[in-house]
């Protein structure tokens, strides 16, 4: 078996005349949780449907499970070993939650009573085995979105592809679902996820890749994007009107500053020498010290104008 | 298993079942329906408009209409599962992009669609031909041929043909509003025309312009099997339908699989 889950190298798609994805290369390791990251419209999703075989290739090369997927020629036996969660909602409101898993279990070979124990063995890893008879309908949005991770595990996948796995949840829910696929992660399974939130990504993904239109504009595990990319600590400085002239010799302290309408965003190395420099030459400004995240890292990159 | 056409007919399988499932839930509600209209129509038009039209034609009007009403109830079965029912599952609840996503393509679906779409028309006529069994038991013969024992097979092709007729349409159209053009232009002028009232002939060129129509054939086909006589022209219906269908079965998973995956 080969070490690598994923292979893309040149991956191009596009639709007409856009270029979605524009000749991308990255490799994800077997057992690895790996991260797309990117503003809407990115190329994230495109990417993904790809992965899993839901939209051909329209060049360079791509590799799943050690089959070629580019040709499309293989896609039976590569969407046998990869099972997807869907950003969108697609539950079947007509079945109930142990009808959604059952009927899909029936699509991997299985027969009624492989598929009911399937099915009732998900449920019990969702921790949802008391709603089995309920209508998908009745559930909260936090248990829909496990049934849908329930329902993409019914092929005993070998790699999970998850497409914003918990936009629109509230935090218990979103905890909830990380506990599941941190659950997941123990098992050695391969993850592939894209998310808008980076406490997300920083939570679960071994590596990352930060999409933006169409192309991958950095790569790396997450503390070590944060230590490339941005200072290691970051000073805000919060002001109701334009700061004095003597904020000039506090930002020279600063490897880099982000002026936004409310407060200046000082990146520095030293956070005790910027926070001294503050006091001293901005005594009525309030000023807080944070460990610099992912986000920062991601607003650099990307920029702090809208997508779309 | 793999039919031509590279369809895996287990994967196929998979989806009519999602279908009859959500069927078994509601089923007597369902189910009753196909048995009220029967006996409406029969009733409505066959004894009633039949006491004045039967003396015109000399024979029992009722027993006219009644083999191609039920072919015409298998068309309504199968169009109704291939028009709106496919676009929700395509469009809105987006049910096929979670079958795209297990090892099933859309050429399986499709073809799981079609065995379900076929599976109603059957579940339609069969409900006609239960209440026509029930009319000659009471002493009012409508079948008086024993090629009714084939004509189920011949209600499955029906479904079938207007099954993949109304996927056709399907991949065509791109707003659920445009089924009112199918019902309206399509299928009410061959529920009208096609000879289940009155004899194609009587109408110019009547018999030219309905052999176009695929109802035609099936109302001629269950009007044989049901009334007899069974002559060699209906091995010519039996063909045009048959060969409606193999030219669907090649164009509609590709042009089905070319709109759902992009």
């Amino acid at each position: 078996m080969p070490d690598l889950a994923v292979i893309a190298k040149g991956l191009r798609k596009k639709f007409g005349d856009f270029v979605a994805v524009d000749g991308i290369d990255f490799e994800i390791a077997r057992g690895e949780c790996f991260g797309f990251l990117g503003p809407n419209g990115a190329g994230k999703t495109t990417t993904m449907r790809m992965i899993y075989r839901a939209s051909p290739v329209s060049g360079g090369e791509l590799t799943v499970l050690g089959e070629d997927a580019a040709s499309g020629k293989k896609d039976h036996a590569i969407k046998r070993v990869v099972g997807v969660v869907p950003q969108e909602n697609n539950l079947d409101t007509e079945l109930s939650v142990r009808e959604n898993l059952e009927i899909i279990c029936r699509f991997y070979d299985l027969n009624r009573a492989q598929s009911r124990k399937r099915a009732d063995e998900l449920l019990d890893f969702v921790n949802l085995g008391e709603r089995a008879n309920d209508k998908v309908d009745t559930l909260s949005g936090g248990m829909k979105r496990r049934v849908l991770v329930a329902r993409g595990l019914c092929g005993d996948p070998q790699l999970l592809v998850l497409d914003e796995p918990t936009t629109g949840l509230d935090p218990q829910a979103r905890h909830n679902l990380w506990d599941r696929l941190h659950a997941l992660k123990r098992k050695s399974a391969t993850l592939i996820l894209t998310t808008h939130y980076m406490d997300e990504a920083e939570q679960l993904c071994d590596r990352l890749v930060i999409m933006d239109k169409g192309k991958i504009v950095a790569a790396g595990k997450p503390r070590e994007l944060i230590a490339k990319e941005v200072t290691p600590h970051v000073v805000e400085v919060w002001h109701n009107e334009p700061l004095p002239e003597s904020s000039k010799e506090l930002f020279a302290l600063a490897k880099r500053v982000e002026q936004l309408s409310d407060r200046a965003m000082l990146y520095v190395d030293n956070a005790e020498e910027a926070v001294a420099a503050a006091a001293r030459l901005l005594p009525n400004h309030e000023t807080r010290v944070r460990r610099a995240t992912l986000e920062d890292v991601f607003l650099k990159i990307t920029g702090r104008k809208l997508a779309e | 298993m793999l039919l031509p056409g590279n369809i895996n007919l287990r994967l196929a399988t998979a989806v009519w079942r999602r279908n009859f499932t959500v069927y078994r839930h509601t089923w007597l509600l369902n189910i009753l329906p196909n048995f009220f209209e029967p006996v409406l129509f029969l009733l409505g038009m066959g004894v009633g408009l039949g006491f004045y039209v039967g003396r015109g034609m000399g024979g029992d009007y009722l027993a006219f209409i009644a083999p191609g009403l039920m072919a015409s109830a298998a068309m309504n079965g199968a169009s109704f599962e291939a028009s709106w029912n496919m676009y929700i599952k395509m469009n809105f609840s987006r049910l096929y992009d979670a079958f795209l996503a297990t090892p099933a393509r859309m050429q399986d679906i499709a073809f799981g669609e079609l065995m379900w779409a076929t599976t109603r028309a059957l579940i339609y006529g069969g409900g006609f031909l239960i209440v026509l069994i029930g009319f000659n038991v009471a002493g009012r013969p409508i079948i008086t041929s024993w090629g009714v024992l084939i004509v189920v097979p011949v209600l499955a092709l029906i479904g079938a043909t207007f099954a993949l007729m109304g996927q056709w349409y399907t991949t065509v159209i791109n707003t659920i509003d445009l089924y009112s053009y199918y019902w309206t232009l399509f299928l009410t002028p061959m529920f009208l025309f096609s000879g289940i009232f009155f004899p194609v002939d009587d109408i110019p060129h009547g018999r030219l312009i309905a052999w176009f129509t695929p109802l035609f054939h099936g109302v001629e086909l269950t009007r044989a099997l049901c009334a007899g006589p069974l002559a060699w022209v209906h091995l010519g219906n039996l063909a045009y339908m048959l060969a409606v269908c193999a030219l669907l079965m090649w164009r509609v998973p590709i042009r089905m699989s070319r709109k759902m995956v992009k």
